[in-house]
Order: structure tokens, then C-alpha cells, then sequence
């Protein structure tokens, strides 16, 4: 990225993109707003804990949606969840990024055909950014599609919305 | 510590009617069959007999026996008309150390059972998870009221999708803008 390529000899100042500088500073702080669903949402704790520690890239639980940058679908979206997911994810300011974990999440799961009460991907409700599979994920997974998000925050630009 | 068939001799001395049968061909516990509406005075001698002392409700399961005749209606949707809905209540007592099952058995077209709420605490979520996905009617339940399924469903489904449990269920199109199947 190149943060330190021009520096003076003073040592004080730095010169760059004000996009690059936005972007690092983004994506080095993802707060998550701190919600689980089912079994992935063990999955998400474990990747919290000391063993994979997603604080290592600055992600945070946070549990206000107020004050959160991302939500981790983690689990199985039922129908009446559906309505309160999609309240939480308007109250989050923009910008907001989703990440979907999960085979229930992504697409329904094993409830895809008899689960009467399954909401089939969360990508009905809300836009997804990354897809993270599994039934559930590793931790390891879901750092992979962390650091996916991040990848993708690191391209966006001020001027267009999206990378 | 009482077998099923002293229980059944109780009941049906102390009851008649009410009491319609000893089912003994079960591989657990043989199930004794009730009334409906007589579900809740035979419950409440179960529980304070002191030879029976029923004081724990394990269980409560509704049924859909699915037993009428499938029917298409006017939208050519197979639906199940006639037969019964049922509820079982597997009891134990913790004094005594002896269990038995209840059965009853309503009609699906007006399925009505007396809540047993007032007897065994537990029986209020059970009820409302068996009115929620059979749609069992409980009388005199204090707070029958959907448990799982959202609380607004039936405004946007039609009657074929209001209990899903039941054997003739279809699943909604649509529900509150989200579409339902895969």
C-alpha cells in the first residue's frame, strides 16, 4: 500500500491517498456487532477466543449495531429472525459490510427443502459481501473470509461506493 | 409404584366413561386413552391421589394421525379431511417412581382439548407449541398464543399453511416480502 514509501527526513510527516489512508484505517478496525444464531456462532466465539483471536486484525465484537462496521450471519436464519436481522442491519451506519457463515446463512442448509420456518440465504434480506462456507465453518474459515472483507474494504474508494 | 393396569382399574372406577382405553401393545409405556374434554379433572386426580401422586408432566406431544380421506380442494391442493389430531401426555411421578401416557384424541375439523395448565405448569409452552404447529385448540388456556412460528403468520398465509406440523401443510410463497421456498 505504500503508507511509508515517501517520507521526509523529519520523520513527522507521511504522504498518501487520502483513499489508502481511509481504507487502512477500515479495515484495520472492523467492529462486529456481537450476535450469533446456532451452531456457527460457537464457531465465531471459538475464532474470538485466545486459540484464533480475531483481534489480531482488529476485529472487535461490539454489541450496539449503532457503533458496529460488520455483522457475521452466524447460523440459521429463521423467518421471524429474518425481520429482526434486517431492523438491526438498518440501524448499523453506513458504511456496513455482511458477512454470511455458514451453509444455513448462504443458502438454507440442510432446512433448504422441509425447513418451513428457514429463511433460504440471508442474501434475500440484506446484501451479502463475503460468503463464508461450511456447516459450520473452521475458525480458520472464517478468518479466511475476514481477511476476504478486508481485501475487499483495502479496494474501495471514496468516490465510488464499492470496490 | 403402580403397573399401567392398576392405574387404568383407578380411572376407569373412579371415571367410567371417560376413560375409553388401555392400549398394552406399545413397546414403552402403554397409553391409556382419554376424553378431550374430561383431559383436565382426570389429570388433576392423577396428581393428587396420594396411591398415584402424578407429580410431573414430562411430555406433552401433538399429533396429527392424518386418518381422514385426502380430498383435493379448489385449488387442487391434497388436503386431509376428517380423522382426529391428538395429544399425548407422557407422566412420571418422582415419589412413586412410575410413569404412564395419556392419549386423546379431537376431531380435525374443531380440534378442542382442556388445557391441563392449572395441573402441571410445564403443559402451558407444551400447549402452545402443539396449538402453534397442529393447531389444537386448549380451553381455558391462560396464554394461547403462537410460541415458534412469527406471531403475525396468519395474515400471510393462507389457511393450508397456518400449522405446520400437520400432514396436509403447504408452505407459503411468500411471507412479510420473503420468499419462502428454496
Amino acid at each position: 500500500m505504500g503508507l511509508l514509501d515517501k517520507e521526509f527526513s523529519d520523520g513527522n510527516i507521511v504522504i498518501a491517498k487520502v483513499d489508502d489512508l481511509f481504507n487502512w484505517a477500515r479495515l484495520s478496525s472492523v467492529w462486529q456487532l456481537g450476535f450469533g444464531l446456532a451452531c456457527c456462532a460457537i464457531e465465531m466465539m471459538a475464532t474470538s477466543m485466545s486459540h484464533y483471536d480475531f483481534d489480531r486484525f482488529g476485529v472487535i465484537p461490539r454489541n450496539t449495531p449503532r457503533q458496529a462496521d460488520a455483522i457475521i450471519i452466524s447460523g440459521t436464519v429463521t423467518l421471524k429472525m429474518a425481520l429482526r436481522i434486517k431492523r438491526l442491519y438498518e440501524q448499523m451506519p453506513d458504511p456496513k459490510y455482511i458477512i454470511s457463515m455458514g451453509s444455513c446463512a448462504n443458502c438454507g442448509g440442510p432446512y433448504w427443502e422441509h425447513g418451513y420456518h428457514v429463511l433460504k440465504g440471508i442474501d434475500r434480506v440484506i446484501p451479502v459481501d463475503v460468503y463464508v462456507p461450511g456447516c459450520p465453518p473452521r475458525p480458520e474459515a472464517l478468518l479466511e473470509g475476514l481477511l476476504k472483507l478486508q481485501e475487499k474494504i483495502r479496494n474501495e474508494s471514496l468516490r465510488k461506493k464499492s470496490a | 409404584m403402580k403397573s399401567a393396569e392398576e392405574i387404568f382399574d383407578i380411572l376407569k372406577k373412579k371415571f367410567g366413561d371417560a376413560v375409553l382405553s388401555l392400549d398394552k401393545d406399545t413397546p414403552v409405556e402403554q397409553i391409556i386413552s382419554i376424553d378431550p374434554l374430561k383431559i383436565n379433572l382426570i389429570s388433576k386426580y392423577l396428581r393428587e391421589n396420594p396411591e398415584l401422586q402424578f407429580d410431573s408432566l414430562m411430555c406433552l406431544s401433538g399429533v396429527d394421525d392424518a386418518n381422514g380421506i385426502k380430498v383435493k380442494d379448489a385449488e387442487g391442493n391434497e388436503i386431509i379431511e376428517g380423522g382426529t389430531l391428538s395429544v399425548y401426555y407422557n407422566l412420571h411421578s418422582v415419589s412413586l417412581k412410575h410413569k404412564i401416557t395419556l392419549k386423546v384424541s379431537t376431531p380435525r375439523n374443531d380440534p378442542q382439548i382442556e388445557s391441563l395448565e392449572k395441573i402441571w405448569k410445564s403443559a402451558n409452552w407444551h400447549e402452545r407449541e402443539a396449538f402453534d404447529l397442529i393447531g389444537i385448540k386448549f380451553l381455558n388456556h391462560p396464554d394461547l398464543r403462537r410460541i415458534l412460528m412469527p406471531y403475525d403468520w396468519d395474515e400471510f398465509t393462507e389457511e393450508i399453511s397456518r400449522h405446520p406440523l400437520r400432514k396436509d401443510y403447504k408452505n407459503p410463497e411468500f411471507y412479510q416480502g420473503m420468499k419462502v421456498p428454496y
